[in-house]
């Protein structure tokens, strides 16, 4: 696996006065698949519109499957996108707007035009819904209408911004092993999402957006490996397990819902039940978390509500 | 770099230099569209009002009607000029302004301009057929019109020879013939009119104000034409040489009029076609 499929360098987007992407210098392996993660407004659909050339940068580079800022025409034809949700005809149905897609293309092989439309709505569960109206599809058909237009030729690399969205469980399980399929054949996926739980497994690397710039970026080993794991203490006197615990040089500890939280910095698991129980401390649980990537983006991106603006 | 192209698999064709198929999905979206099909239907309502009011009104009509209605009783073929003297003043320029305002703004308002461009369709492609799109509409509307118009005025009022404005007579196939010429000279009129449509679509997202915005620049130049203090302004309106169809009926052709409106459509249709390139190349697609 050598070169990348996307790289940026100090790809900068200013809206009037506000910089929606600052300076950020993305690499996508080929062959990975990387996920783009995100609190809403922090900037990937506006990075994503830049390294497919719908918009133009303020500053900085993009290289797209080898091609530089003014040639990535030449790389589309091999790369498939969903930029930010699905758009398409209301009153054609799912199969001619497909087409209209395809007619678009000058690549596409007109004899098998109708063969790739129907796999394709296939492959998404469609062909069952392929003559419906667009008007009449529900949220979650759109999308996986999107998806099948993204798969009308093989590509070698897919941008999926927000593949998920509006799908139900069943739904996005299929998205992922759709995900997982198309990197099984050969494919990069860069696909984003503000859910990372969505995403997780199927990851090999992750790149963290946050009020426009990438904070975080690397293969998932080891941006979830930089945190450290960290021990709970359930009790009744959880003030009293957080000062023991502090003693015995757990970092960072805190309390929260009947319980002392901190981060074991070397300190042995066992020596933190054995202290507490030996002060006379009543503990009802007690846990080893490693902390999930999830926890990893809330530390990156902060756990507030706010959307970045 | 080396190392990106050498990973890189060849599943793409070579593109083709030329292919219809992108033209043919536009045109069988503009004429499959409901709305435009509804609007040409309406179109056909002159023609038919004209002939049925005509007919039904024993006197011949009074002095100061329009040149073409004293004909009508004497020749059918009168009521597609009556229709599209009627019509050009606001209901065809209308209708080839909602299509041509439509053309990019409707599919950036609808997202799809953003699955487009990413297939990847070149934008001056997806310019090129755009506007030749709204240039099969605008001649379809002014044919449908002047079709409508021949079969009632025949119908109702019979063919035979036909009468010039300059009193000489020509044979009925003589002047159907150049009642198709009337027709598509108007056409090209009305497909410059298309080119100031796209052109202010590449401006907006919102396909309803560039449809009326043309709709404007269309009925604004009518008035100026009006107005005689600003008749410097007169040969450079776009407007101006529409009524030049008639020159058509005379004998022999006056072919000035005719000549300037052509130009001056030519004139239209680069000067607009290349300011929606100007805009539409650069412009940031964030739909
Ligand atoms: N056309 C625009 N004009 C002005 N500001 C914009 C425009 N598009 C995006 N922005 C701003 O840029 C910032 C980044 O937006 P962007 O859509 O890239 O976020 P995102 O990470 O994709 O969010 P989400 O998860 O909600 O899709 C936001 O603050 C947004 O308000
Ligand atoms: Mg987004």
């Amino acid at each position: 696996m050598t070169g990348a499929a996307v790289t940026t360098s100090g790809l900068t987007k200013k809206f009037g006065h506000q910089v929606a992407v600052d300076g950020v210098d993305l690499e996508v392996p080929l062959g990975s698949v990387y996920g783009f993660l995100g609190p809403n407004g922090s900037g990937k659909t506006t990075t994503i519109r830049m390294v497919l050339g719908l918009i133009v940068p303020t500053a900085g580079e993009v290289q797209l499957l080898g091609n530089p800022l003014g040639r990535i025409g030449e790389s589309l034809p091999r790369v498939g996108a969903l930029v930010e949700g699905p758009a398409f005809h209301l009153y054609l149905s799912g199969r001619d707007n497909l087409r209209r897609l395809d007619a678009a293309d000058l690549r596409a092989d007109p004899a098998t035009s109708a063969t790739r439309i129907d796999s394709a709505l296939d492959r998404v569960g469609l062909l069952a819904a392929a003559t419906k109206r667009y008007r009449a599809y529900s949220l979650g058909m759109r999308q996986r209408l999107a998806i099948a237009a993204s798969l009308l030729t093989p590509k070698e690399l897919l941008v999926l911004d927000e593949p998920t969205n509006g799908l139900d469980p069943q739904g996005t399980r299929e998205v992922r092993h759709l995900v997982a399929s198309l990197a099984d054949e050969g494919s990069t996926v860069l696909v984003s999402s503000h859910l990372l739980s969505e995403i997780e497994q199927v990851c090999t690397h992750v790149g963290v957006m946050h009020v426009g710039r990438l904070v975080a970026q690397g293969p998932v080993s080891e941006i979830g490996g930089d945190a450290r794991p960290r021990a709970r203490v359930e009790t009744d006197q959880p003030q009293v397990a957080a000062r023991i615990m502090t003693e015995l040089g757990v970092r960072d500890v805190r309390v929260d819902h009947g319980s002392a939280v901190g981060e074991l910095d070397g300190t042995a698991p066992e020596k933190i039940v054995a202290g507490c129980v030996q002060q006379g401390l009543a503990v009802t649980g007690f846990r080893v978390e490693t902390p999930s990537l999830e926890d990893t983006f809330v530390a990156l991106t902060g756990e507030g509500f706010d959307v970045s603006g | 770099m080396s190392a990106v192209e050498a990973g890189v698999r060849d599943v793409t064709s070579r593109p083709r230099r030329l292919s219809t198929r992108f033209l043919r999905s536009e045109l069988g979206l503009v004429f499959g569209r409901r709305r435009n099909q509804v609007g040409l239907v309406v179109l056909i309502g002159p023609p038919v009002l004209i002939s049925i009011a005509v007919k039904s009104s024993a006197s011949r009509p009074g002095r100061g009607a329009p040149d073409f209605f004293s004909s009508i009783t004497e020749n059918g073929l009168f009521v597609a000029l009556a229709a599209l003297t009627i019509e050009m003043a606001l209901f065809l320029p209308l209708a080839v302004a909602a299509v041509s305002g439509d053309s990019v703004a409707g599919e950036a308002s609808t997202g799809t301009l953003r699955y487009l461009l990413t297939v990847p369709v070149d934008r001056l492609r997806l310019l090129a057929v755009k506007y030749a799109g709204i240039v099969a509409f605008a001649f379809a509307a002014t044919l449908v019109v002047t079709a409508a118009g021949v079969l009632m005025g025949v119908v109702l009022f019979g063919g035979g020879n036909l009468t010039l404005l300059s009193g000489s007579q020509i044979g009925f196939g003589a002047g159907l013939l150049r009642v198709l010429a009337a027709a598509l000279y108007l056409g090209c009129g009305f497909a410059a009119l298309g080119a100031v449509g796209l052109f202010v679509s590449t401006l907006t997202e919102q396909p309803i104000g560039a449809t009326l915005a043309t709709v404007i620049f269309s009925a604004a130049s009518l008035i100026a034409d009006s107005i005689p203090q600003v008749s410097w302004v007169h040969p450079y309106l776009i407007t101006h040489n529409w009524t030049a169809f008639g020159d058509l009926f005379r004998s022999p052709i006056a072919w000035t009029g005719i000549e300037h409106g052509l130009y001056s459509a030519a004139g239209y249709i680069v000067v607009f076609f290349l300011a929606a390139w100007a805009r539409f190349s650069t412009k940031d697609v964030t739909s």
